[in-house]
């Protein structure tokens, strides 16, 4: 396994929407809410939540060897645009999720929940 | 905008108003964005021609809803394609087989009916995930566990349709096995129920799955017959404990004995357990079998998880211990017992589905990884059935390392596996993982690799037990005895359900008379 998952890494990998979608000027921040924590707890926390077992901070931890936080909500780098166009695009294993699983109102108080720190912090 | 195949724009348009009149404007998605977001985000044909794509998207959220939805669609022949969770990842996700059907999305149908703690059993709407269920089970401090598959954001009625199977003990592992009673929309919008469901008083819907006569549930499995909109599931009481040992044998050839021990001891339920056999040690666990075991080290490792009282699963692990002790020079570590409900502390070394706790680190095993810095992204799996005998596996190992390189046209694929999973009771999976990603070039060779696989695999008498949508017709051409019957058979009884051939065409190989070929 560990010489097929190898022949991998000489792969092309994905361009990360995170990094594609730059926070946009025009968009004025939302409120934070409870609405957004409650969707980043069902639908973020399972992969993105801290500690072990999580595939989404394994991956970030990798991704940027402690350069940025692996723990989505420690990061102070991510725009709520940014966070938006990761849950529409999806990131590498990441599918998308439609509107039926996460609304555009609710996409609006997720994001500004995962970026309530955006710029703070630096 | 895109139209659906053999269908008039005026007509579309009509249908997407009456639509829009059904569930609601904000529930009919028709603009590219929206309607992208339907992609297979696995697609082994993603951005060429060949990817199947939605037209449009309707999102029903209840029974009367559906059945709307359905009666415009027959009316106007519009082909639809039915997701629940549309988390499928690997099989098709929420993609339609056939480009530009409408995806129904079901996910808005997300009501837990009843959860039934004393005849442990739940009745759930499709778009209830597993997550969903165990959030629901929590608060209201049930005392009953879900038998969960690797992703917890999966439907209970959608992954039970497609086939999936979960980790928890025997008599719930196979999820559509395990379900009592379903609900089904026809292509007409006439609602059926099945076994006891049938009766206008159901007392004993969730009871008893057979009813009286002709048993029809198995057409909406892996099928294309109806919409399924409701579906019981036996929950699983929550065991007092948990044990298990480990037995290692370190000559190739004694898998044999390994698995016959094995079929004897999960034949008497004395391990009820989910078993996982690894090739050499237990830190293989997506071992390849390419290679040869290293002198001195296991050759193949079985885990043996045993649920129930603590007097009587220590009393079972010590019989099963016994009758392992006939393989010569093999080893026995007894595992921790485990009280439950887990403490914190140990909720975080165990592997949760086991616990019946829904989780999604598998996404680890193919994401990026310090051995695998920059993954493909997704992935297919190619899952052929093969007879639970230490033969069959030998035989499946030594046409795997005699045919890979040929298979792969010489190029190195990192294609995953074969893992041979024993969570089926009375059957072997020889699970393979081909990565998919955005690549097209990595991308085709994957698919002419899978493709030889499904075609080599078939002479050999194995088949898969369930594909990704690309893959389906190919499949259930394999499936061949006696000119094609089986195949002839559910398309007789297709075209007489669905005359007009509305309800997911292709799903699983199976078409309408108007769009079969040859």
């Amino acid at each position: 396994m560990r010489r097929s998952m190898c022949a991998l890494g000489t792969w092309l990998a994905l361009s990360s929407a995170v990094q594609a979608a730059a926070p946009s000027a025009s968009v004025s921040p939302a409120p934070v809410t409870p609405v957004g924590e409650a969707v980043y707890a069902h639908w973020c926390a399972p992969c993105h939540a801290a500690g072990p077992g999580h595939p989404g901070t394994e991956s970030l931890q990798l991704k940027y060897g402690g350069q940025r936080p692996a723990v989505l909500l420690e990061r102070t780098d991510l725009s709520a645009a940014a966070v938006a166009a990761a849950v529409r695009q999806g990131v590498l294993l990441m599918a998308p999720f439609r509107k039926t699983e996460i609304t555009d109102a609710e996409l609006q108080a997720l994001a500004a929940y995962v970026a309530r720190s955006f710029n703070k912090g630096r | 905008m895109a139209v659906p195949p053999n269908v008039n724009p005026a007509d579309f348009e009509a249908a997407l108003s009456l639509w829009r009149s059904a569930v609601g404007a904000d529930w009919v998605f028709t603009a590219a964005e929206d309607v992208a977001l339907y992609r297979d985000a696995y697609s082994p044909y993603w951005a060429e021609p060949e990817e199947r794509l939605a037209s449009a998207a309707v999102a029903p959220a209840t029974l009367e809803q559906v059945q709307a939805v359905v009666r415009t669609a027959n009316r106007y022949r519009i082909p639809l394609y039915a997701i629940s969770t549309g988390r499928n990842l690997a099989y098709g996700g929420s993609a339609p087989a056939l480009s530009g059907s409408v995806v129904l999305d079901l996910k808005r149908m997300n009501r837990v009916l009843e959860v039934n703690e004393r005849n442990a059993y739940a009745l759930v709407e499709p778009g209830v995930s597993y997550f969903d269920l165990y959030d629901h089970i929590t608060k209201a401090g049930l005392d009953v566990w879900i038998d969960a598959p690797d992703p917890g954001w999966g439907s209970l009625i959608g992954n039970a349709l497609d086939g999936g199977g979960g980790w928890t003990a025997s008599p719930f592992r196979d999820h559509f096995g395990s379900h009592c009673g379903m609900e089904v929309v026809l292509a007409d919008g006439e609602v059926v129920r099945t076994g006891m469901g049938a009766l206008p008083n159901a007392k004993s819907w969730q009871h008893y799955k057979w009813g009286h006569g002709p048993w029809v549930d198995g057409l909406f499995r892996q099928g294309n017959m109806g919409i399924v909109t409701k579906m019981g599931f036996y929950l699983m009481p929550r065991p007092e404990a948990y044990i298990s040992g480990t037995v290692q044998v370190y000559r190739e050839e004694d898998v044999v004995a390994l698995l016959d021990t094995l079929n004897l001891l999960e034949n008497q339920h004395v391990v009820n357990g989910s078993t996982a056999l690894y090739y050499g040690d237990l830190e293989n666990i997506y071992g390849s079998v390419r290679d040869q075991a290293t002198p001195g080290t296991p050759a193949w490792s079985l885990v043996l998880p045993i649920y129930g009282p603590e007097k009587v699963i220590r009393a079972q692990l010590e019989y099963a211990r016994d009758k392992f002790a006939r393989v010569p020079g093999m080893r026995f570590v007894e595992g921790e017992l485990l009280r439950t409900p887990l403490t914190a502390e140990a909720q975080k070394r165990v592997h949760q589905v086991n616990f019946g706790i829904p989780i999604l680190a598998i996404f680890s095993m193919l994401g990026r990884s310090p051995a695998n810095p920059a993954p493909a992204g997704g992935h297919i799996g190619f899952s052929p059935v093969i007879p639970r005998t230490g033969e069959s596996v030998l035989e499946y190992q030594r046409y795997y390392r005699e045919n890979m390189a040929a298979m792969s046209a010489g190029k190195e694929t990192g294609i995953v596996g074969p893992v041979f999973l024993t969570n089926w009771e009375r059957s072997m999976v020889a699970l393979m993982m081909f990565p998919i990603g955005r690549d097209k070039a990595s991308n085709s060779r994957m698919r002419l690799a899978f493709a030889r696989w499904v075609t080599k695999a078939a002479e050999h008498g194995w088949a898969e037990y369930r594909a990704p949508t690309p893959f389906q017709d190919l499949v259930a051409q394999t499936y061949s005895f006696n000119n094609h019957a089986l195949l002839h058979l559910c398309e007789t009884i297709k075209d007489a359900v669905d005359p007009n051939g509305i309800l997911s065409p292709g799903r699983y190989g199976v078409w309408p008379k108007h769009l079969r070929k040859g």
